[in-house]
């Protein structure tokens, strides 16, 4: 009788943590698909509520936040996991590796300042896609490197011993034979972080700021689609309350999308292997 | 099973190209890392002119007026604590619950693709949890939880006035569904790490299922499931969006959970356009205590859940 009670007990916490997940889902696309339309998505945000407004800015803004974001922090995050797995068994992989963990957990606002003091206090840009893009990037290179780390990991040592013996360099093992082998968990990974970025709002408000206006100037203020919601979730103008609506629809459609792509194409041609942070490696056996 | 880290050795001469690539990998880890700790101490110079005017006094402020200049970190730091608590009461049970379900329960076919969904809850925007929030958690507190709390408990000071749903209460409750996620994915990992043996051994004294849940893996888990809780608390500190959209923001304290209040984070959030000078020193200055507590609570964390899986044996697990 007890354990049956408390069986469908936890079953009851499952089915309840994913109302909540549902619902999300349910409301931003009853609400949000009729503000959808050709115009809505390529026109600008004027911020009066008229016909004929869009978020196409805002599309624009995110879609360059993401790119500059990436480019400056893929590499760095990659480079970070590669040397972490690769030449890390020693006091410095160690440090990096947990200086990195503590990077992932830092609250997203407090990254926004870190970007604000670096790009508007030391090099005195102001608001600007390019605060909002190092922000972004910030967050990214924790999750890169850890997954990068992961996905390297797990290459058999075997390949690593082939290579070697055949007399290749290490740097060209470490690029050819191993990053190549890990590459799906490493794609899993930079998608992953993409997915992340791309709904992040604290650090944009603190940083990039927003603009009604279409810009693409690294040194603008930039719009961006969570920040478009964040502008209109209150507004009393019933049209902008709407643009808010689409805006997240269109927000989550690229977040989830990424997601389970990533779950149904990379993880499943990797069999068993599992990318996501898995706290028995994370955190065992590392001193 | 993993491949065990590399452990391969050179003793023999390594080239320069292959000296220059590990140099060169390395400078880049380490170059962002020392900026991005560098950019911490940058803000504690931005934050100087309100560390100087207001001393350690400013934790304890209660004000918060642009007018006359007095700024206090207390109802913000006040109303991060009451939230976040109010998110860990609601959050943790469940996500035990769900761990439970996922690590002992569910059937092997539905453990992976259950355990994604659960961790989808983690891929929703902040933001979109914040408009969510507003038009469909709000009408739902303040019509049907927040008169049940008023009539039942309106005499103890944490449930008194008006059920609008622009609250504390409402900002926790999306706070405990955001940290869901970590806190059931972390607990479910250190349960799954519980090894088998010690089920078996419930099991052949002739405990039940339940029991055996309770004594051989809740017990046995239970620094690592404390050190998951510590996580998601770590996670709801910093939340700032869904609870900048539904807390009511108003910058004082009061222990109602029925009235609205601000965080750490909301306050950054909701005068950062307009702040300057001593203002903006100040909130950097809020920025920074975020920073630490968050901080102290992810190292505390990281201890707990490390020194659990240190403590399982790796090669206790399947039979």
């Amino acid at each position: 009788m007890k354990n049956q009670l408390a069986s469908f007990a936890a079953l009851a916490c499952v089915v309840l943590a994913l109302v909540p997940l549902v619902y999300i889902l349910f409301m931003v696309v009853k609400t949000g698909a009729p503000a959808i339309s050709w115009e809505f998505l390529t026109n600008r945000t004027v911020g009066t509520g008229g016909p004929g407004e869009g978020i196409g800015n805002a599309i624009l803004g995110t879609l360059l936040l993401v790119f500059y974001a990436t480019l400056i922090g893929l590499p760095i995050g990659l480079m970070t996991g590669i040397y972490v797995s690769e030449y890390g068994n020693n006091k410095i992989g160690y440090t990096v590796r947990f200086f990195n963990d503590l990077l992932a957990n830092f609250p997203s606002i407090v990254i926004g300042l870190l970007a604000y003091a670096l790009v508007v206090n030391l090099l005195h840009f102001g608001f600007s896609l390019f605060a909002g893009s190092v922000a972004l990037a910030i967050i990214m290179i924790p999750i890169v490197a850890n997954t990068t780390e992961e996905a390297l990991r797990m290459v058999p040592n075997s390949l690593r011993e082939g290579a070697l013996a055949l007399g290749v360099p290490r740097w060209r093992t470490v690029l050819k034979v191993i990053l190549v082998n890990g590459k799906s968990g490493v794609v899993t990974g930079a998608l992953l972080s993409v997915a992340r970025i791309t709904g992040e709002t604290a650090p944009l408000l603190l940083t990039a700021f927003y603009s009604s206006y279409w810009s693409a100037s690294l040194t603008q203020p930039v719009a961006s689609l969570p920040l478009t919601i964040f502008r209109n979730y209150n507004s009393p103008s019933k049209e902008l309350l709407q643009q808010a609506w689409g805006a997240a629809l269109v927000l989550i459609l690229i977040v989830l999308s990424i997601n389970i792509g990533v779950r149904l194409f990379l993880r499943n041609r990797t069999g068993k292997r599992k990318v996501v942070k898995s706290w028995k490696q994370r955190l065992s056996l590392r001193t | 099973m993993r491949a065990p880290r590399s452990r391969l050795t050179f003793s023999g001469r390594t080239s320069t190209a292959d000296r220059l690539f590990e140099y060169g990998v390395l400078a880049i880890a380490l170059s962002t890392l020392i900026l991005v700790w560098g950019l911490v101490l940058e803000m504690t110079i931005d934050a100087q002119p309100a560390i100087y005017r207001f001393g350690p006094g400013f934790l304890v402020g209660a004000q918060w007026n642009p007018n006359t200049e007095m700024f206090g970190a207390l109802p913000f730091i006040f109303g991060t604590l009451l939230t976040s608590g109010i998110a860990i009461l609601i959050g943790v049970p469940l996500s035990i619950g769900i761990a439970v379900y996922l690590s002992e329960l569910a059937p092997p076919w539905v453990r992976e693709p259950l355990s994604f969904v659960v961790e989808l809850l983690a891929a929703v925007p902040s933001v979109i949890y914040g408009l969510w929030g507003m038009y469909a958690l709000r009408p739902f507190i303040a019509h049907s939880v927040e008169p049940f709390f008023i009539s039942f408990l309106g005499w103890t000071p944490l449930f008194q006035g008006n059920a609008t749903g622009l609250d504390k209460f409402t900002a926790g409750v999306i706070l405990a569904i955001m940290i869901i996620p970590t806190v059931a994915s972390v607990s479910k990992e250190t349960m799954r790490a519980v090894p088998d043996s010690q089920r078996e051994a419930a099991l052949s004294l002739g405990a039940t299922r339940y029991e055996t849940t309770r004594i051989a893996v809740l017990s046995y888990a239970r620094s690592g499931i404390f050190g998951a809780c510590i996580l998601g608390l770590g996670r709801a500190l910093g939340e700032t969006m869904a609870v900048t959209m539904t807390i009511g923001n108003a910058n004082r304290i009061s222990w109602s959970m029925l009235d609205p209040g601000q965080t750490m984070s909301s306050l950054i959030a909701n005068n950062w356009g307009e702040a300057q000078g001593i203002q903006l020193s100040a909130l950097i200055e809020i920025g920074l205590v975020l920073f630490i507590v968050a901080l102290v609570v992810n190292l505390f964390a990281r201890l707990m859940v490390g020194r659990f899986m240190k403590a399982v044996p790796m090669t206790g697990g399947g039979l």
